[in-house]
């Protein structure tokens, strides 16, 4: 048994790649020696990655692989023995699978009696396998973005490699790729540790090796040093606290290989700028951590983490560099915001003619005025419906929601968009309403953030999105595939998320009508296909909805989206009650009869079977299903209408007796026409009566 | 080698001959020059301490770049009298493209001491065109440095010279404060946007001919077959008749550079009229194309001069 170490040292690798890469490097390796049989049963899978290093350590690797026979087929017998002597034919399959003649056996296959010899297969040494394969492996690592950089181009990675380490305990692999050779040599931390080499005996030596030259190369470990650091720096912070940060944290740790922390703090008179712009300058432009007190209000301090243990007089030195930039930050974003306010947004307007929103369909100008027709046309619609809308503020919300666009602002934080827009609007004295609206247009931009907390928000955030959709599908922009360059569908998920938590009373094709757009039936279709995608997957992989209860409600009818949300649940409720299984196993079953008659040609496909006509009604049973499902009809449809959905259900299962006994009694397909006719039309108005919450027969039994 | 800055404006030292075309073709170059380099739209009428309209880098060109490229950057910053071991520096990923040129390249921007300092790239495209080798760029914001190393919050600050007999300093403000004013000025209110047009007009006009007279003369892009017969012809086979060595001669004559420059004199128009608000949606894609097919036609045509034996 023995350990491997396979280590990369490349130029610094971009932090947000490192974590993936690491894994799938681990995968990889374990995944060959498995391929290899080289993986002992019990083994040990270390990986470690820093800037500067992938790393993978496997403890229990076999020194070499298990020799194993196997039976190969050679030619067939007919032709390896004539008269019963070996012909050339069999001496030289004999030869090549290192067996003698008299070794040769008989098997029988479908094709004919054929010669086989049992073949030993020596395993290889594993130095030998990992020798030819490991850089493959390597090789092959999944990158965002790559670059050439030896001459001639052999090959493409993320970054150049400068070494590498391949060990099988104490010997060196003969592993090479991108014209480095692996040894059993690393590198410690570019300035601490400096140009020496450090060498690795052994796997089991590296961690401790790579510490001694100042290198934490586990991550996790690495991460909670930096998390008790930041804690321990904020202890100088009365009452204060670091606002964790998942993503940041995991940035920086991907930044560092000998982390520290180091706490600054900026004039306080800088805490007059909006805590959003504050929080995105430290975090987006200079990756600190923010300082808040206990009532979560941002103190004037933050956290940078270093990629360096400095000496006592290097930490004021850095300290103070960070200071100054992050001075230098604060002072420019208070030198946009105020001179931002000296064009109110309400004279920017006519600015975003110059702001291209798409070539093909103009500026943000065009697009505020297709906005504009979209709020009016839903507002009209929502007071109809008896929504309170504030409707004069919801139409300035639209129109100065893109006008952000043209500060200085939010040219230098692009993320801060609409957010600027309703600090601005506040200030400007536009209305709380307004603010707001225009504030929280983007959210939600992934589908677990929250949604806007105001209705105009809320209608502002659905006519932004829908215009952008139909824009692009009337012009052939739909995304297909995993190609989705617009993000049309996370902008259909927040529709789908705003219309689900509020219960506007908006049905799609209120949504895609109030576009001004000259749309084609065949665009028309594929926005309602592709709304309905939305849907479907909102419910199945965000509500966790069966696919099956999906898919019989969304084949009813999917432009509610609340509607199937609410159907969804009632259907969810009582589909494991047995009388509804029943009822959906008699439903399936008429479906079958009425398509097996359209394909006997007894009905026409398409045809409207008509009313049943009582007076032919023979059989007490089909007499009983008639009398119930005419009984019933108007209270499902009652209750339906009422959207008490549950109840319907429940009462639609009640049916269930009075169809089983008509299937038990009564034949459909018999042979007088006027029977069969009037029965397939009895069984058809049972179906169409009681399929407009959802189609049972979509409904798959346990 | 040292170059001198290039004297036609410039929005970045990559656009500088020295980097924009020598990182073409196979020849190995290490060259280090300094750019002032502008940018209208980033003026702030000397206002603001950070921003400036007008610029300073150093910029190198190393090609190919050697292996211990990243090294030597870091010797260089311990040269000017930054001691590393009390920074905090960093290589955070940071890309350069550049589409007008038809260039980019993946790279990092260093970071000492949460400062970007510098941006270095390994360039893998140019004028449309793969490089091989690539060429290692380091550009180095001087400004920015100078103001950490003299510790000053405003660029204005930075001390440029100081007079031995007196003491005297004369700072950076002293030297350059007017000049960010009035270009403001110009750039932002005063340029006339019509007479930017009619230079645009006549600088592309001015370099279309040349490109048109280049293909129509040697079809540098249109036949690779014949671009590999000229170059066969006058490269490999001495013997070559009258007819190749007029050719020849006639290639190497041919102002390429000069209808370069003509490109960097739209690019900077193109950026007057922007910073001027005087551009359309349309219009900016319209011009940025047209911009961008001199620009890949100038750097094709000087790739092929060069192929040929013939320019620099």
């Amino acid at each position: 048994m023995a350990d491997l170490l396979f280590e990369a040292g490349l130029e610094e690798i971009p932090a947000r790649m490192i974590a993936a890469a690491e894994a799938e490097l681990t995968e990889r390796v374990v995944e060959l020696l498995r391929r290899e049989r080289l993986l002992k049963e019990e083994h040990e899978i270390h990986s470690y990655s820093t800037p500067r290093r992938l790393a993978v350590q496997v403890n229990g690797v076999l020194a070499r692989q298990p020799d194993a026979r196997r039976e190969t087929t050679g030619p067939a017998w007919s032709v390896a023995f004539k008269d019963g002597q070996p012909t050339a034919a069999a001496q030289a399959f004999a030869r090549k699978a290192g067996v003698g003649v008299e070794a040769l056996e008989k098997i029988s296959t479908p094709k004919g009696e054929y010669v086989s010899a049992n073949v030993l297969h020596r395993g290889r040494e594993a130095s030998e396998v990992l020798g030819d394969l490991l850089a493959a492996e390597l090789a092959a690592l999944y990158w965002p973005k790559t670059m050439y950089w030896r001459p001639l181009k052999p090959e493409r990675f993320v970054r150049p490699v400068r070494w590498m380490v391949a060990l099988l305990d104490h010997a060196i692999l003969p592993v090479e790729f991108a014209g480095v050779r692996a040894a059993n040599l690393t590198w410690g931390h570019r300035i601490l540790h400096g140009d020496a080499p450090v060498t690795i005996d052994h796997p089991d030596d590296y961690l401790g090796l790579l510490e001694a030259a100042k290198v934490t190369a586990d991550v996790k470990l690495r991460q909670h040093r930096i998390r008790k650091a930041l804690d321990l720096e904020t202890r100088s912070v009365p009452g204060g606290r670091w606002r964790e940060d998942a993503a940041l944290l995991e940035t920086v740790t991907h930044l560092t290989e000998w982390p520290s922390v180091v706490l600054g703090n900026f004039d306080p008179e800088y805490l007059e700028l909006p805590d959003e712009v504050l929080v995105t300058v430290m975090r987006d432009h200079q990756k600190y951590f923010a300082v808040e007190n206990a009532a979560g209000k941002l103190e004037p301090y933050f956290l940078a983490v270093l990629n360096t243990h400095p000496e006592e007089m290097g930490i004021d030195v850095i300290r103070h560099g960070h200071e100054r930039v992050l001075r230098a930050r604060f002072s420019d974003a208070r030198f946009f915001w105020r001179v931002d306010q000296k064009i109110p947004l309400e004279d920017r307007v006519e600015m975003l003619k110059s702001v291209t929103f798409h070539k093909e369909l103009g500026s943000y100008w065009d697009k505020t005025q297709a906005n504009l027709q979209i709020a009016e046309k839903l507002a009209g619609l929502l007071e109809e419906r008896g929504t309170v809308v504030d409707r004069k503020a919801l139409l300035k919300a639209v129109e100065l929601a893109k006008t952000d666009l043209t500060t200085e602002l939010v040219k230098e934080f692009t993320e801060l968009q609409g957010i600027v827009g309703g600090l601005y609007a506040r200030a400007q004295g536009l209305g709380e309403r307004v603010a707001q609206a225009i504030y929280w247009q983007y959210s939600p931009a992934a589908v677990e953030d929250p949604i806007p907390p105001t209705v105009e928000g809320q209608v502002l955030g659905i006519v932004d999105r829908v215009q952008t959709i139909v824009a692009m599908f009337s012009i052939g922009l739909e995304p297909t595939g995993s190609k989705d360059p617009f993000a049309l569908r996370r902008a259909a998920n927040a529709i789908v998320k705003i219309l689900a938590e509020t219960g506007l009373p908006l049905v799609r094709s209120d949504l895609v009508t109030a576009v001004p757009a000259e749309l084609s039936e065949e665009t028309r279709t594929k926005l309602a296909a592709f709304f309905e995608e939305r849907l479907v997957f909102w419910l199945r992989d965000l509500r966790g909805f069966a696919y099956d209860v999906v898919n019989a409600v969304v084949a009813v009818r999917s432009d509610n989206m609340r509607d199937a949300i609410a159907r969804a649940e009632a259907l969810t409720a009582v589909r494991g009650s047995e009388d509804l299984a029943a009822i959906a196993a008699a439903f399936k079953r008429i479906k079958n009869i009425l398509r097996q008659a359209e394909e006997k040609g007894a009905l026409r496909p398409g045809q409207e079977t008509g009313a049943a006509n009582p007076d032919l009604l023979t059989d007490p049973a089909e007499r009983g299903l008639r009398a119930e499902a005419m009984k019933l009809a108007p209270v499902v449809e009652e209750l339906r209408r009422r959207q008490e959905y549950r109840q319907a259900l429940e009462k639609i299962a009640t049916l269930r007796p009075h169809v089983d006994l008509f299937f038990d009694k009564v034949m459909v397909m018999v042979d007088d026409k006027a029977t069969r006719d009037n029965r397939l039309a009895l069984i058809s108005e049972v179906l169409s009566a009681f399929s407009r919450i959802a189609d049972f027969s979509e409904l798959v039994q346990a | 080698m040292l170059a001198q800055p290039y004297d036609v404006e410039v929005g970045a030292g990559t656009m500088s001959p020295d980097t924009f075309l020598r990182v073409l073709g196979p020849d190995p170059i290490a060259i280090a020059y300094i750019q002032p380099s502008r940018r209208p739209a980033d003026g702030r009428y000397g206002e603001n301490p950070n921003r400036l309209y007008k610029h300073t880098q150093l910029q190198v060109i190393l090609k190919p770049p050697p292996e211990d490229i990243q090294e030597i950057y870091l010797e260089s910053l311990e040269a000017i009298g930054i001691r590393l071991r009390e920074h905090d520096i960093k290589f955070e990923e940071d890309n350069w493209e550049w589409p007008v040129g038809g260039a980019w390249g993946v790279g990092w921007q260093v970071m000492l001491d949460g400062l970007e300092i510098t941006q270095f790239t390994y360039f893998q495209q140019c004028g449309g065109m793969d490089l091989d080798p690539i060429s290692g760029e380091i550009t180095y914001g001087l400004e920015r440095i100078a103001a950490f190393l003299q510790d000053v919050d405003s660029l204005y600050d930075v001390v440029w010279a100081v007079d031995p007999k007196t003491g005297r300093a004369v700072t950076y403000g002293d030297i350059r404060l007017e000049e960010e004013l009035q270009l403001s000025v110009y750039n932002f209110e005063a340029a006339d946007i019509g007479k930017l047009w009619e230079h645009l007009r006549l600088y592309e006009a001015e370099c279309q001919a040349l490109l048109d007279e280049f293909h129509r003369n040697f079809k540098a892009e249109k036949s690779a077959e014949r671009h590999e017969k000229i170059h066969d012809r006058v490269v490999h086979d001495g013997t070559g008749t009258p007819a190749d060595e007029d050719l020849r001669v006639a290639l190497r004559r041919f102002p390429i550079l000069a209808a370069y420059e003509l490109c960097l004199k739209c690019s900077h128009l193109f950026n007057l009229l922007d910073a001027r608000g005087a551009i359309s949606v349309t219009e900016r894609v319209a011009v940025m194309a047209r911009i961008r097919n001199m620009v890949v036609g100038v750097a094709k045509a000087y790739a092929a001069q060069r192929q040929s034996g013939g320019g620099r």
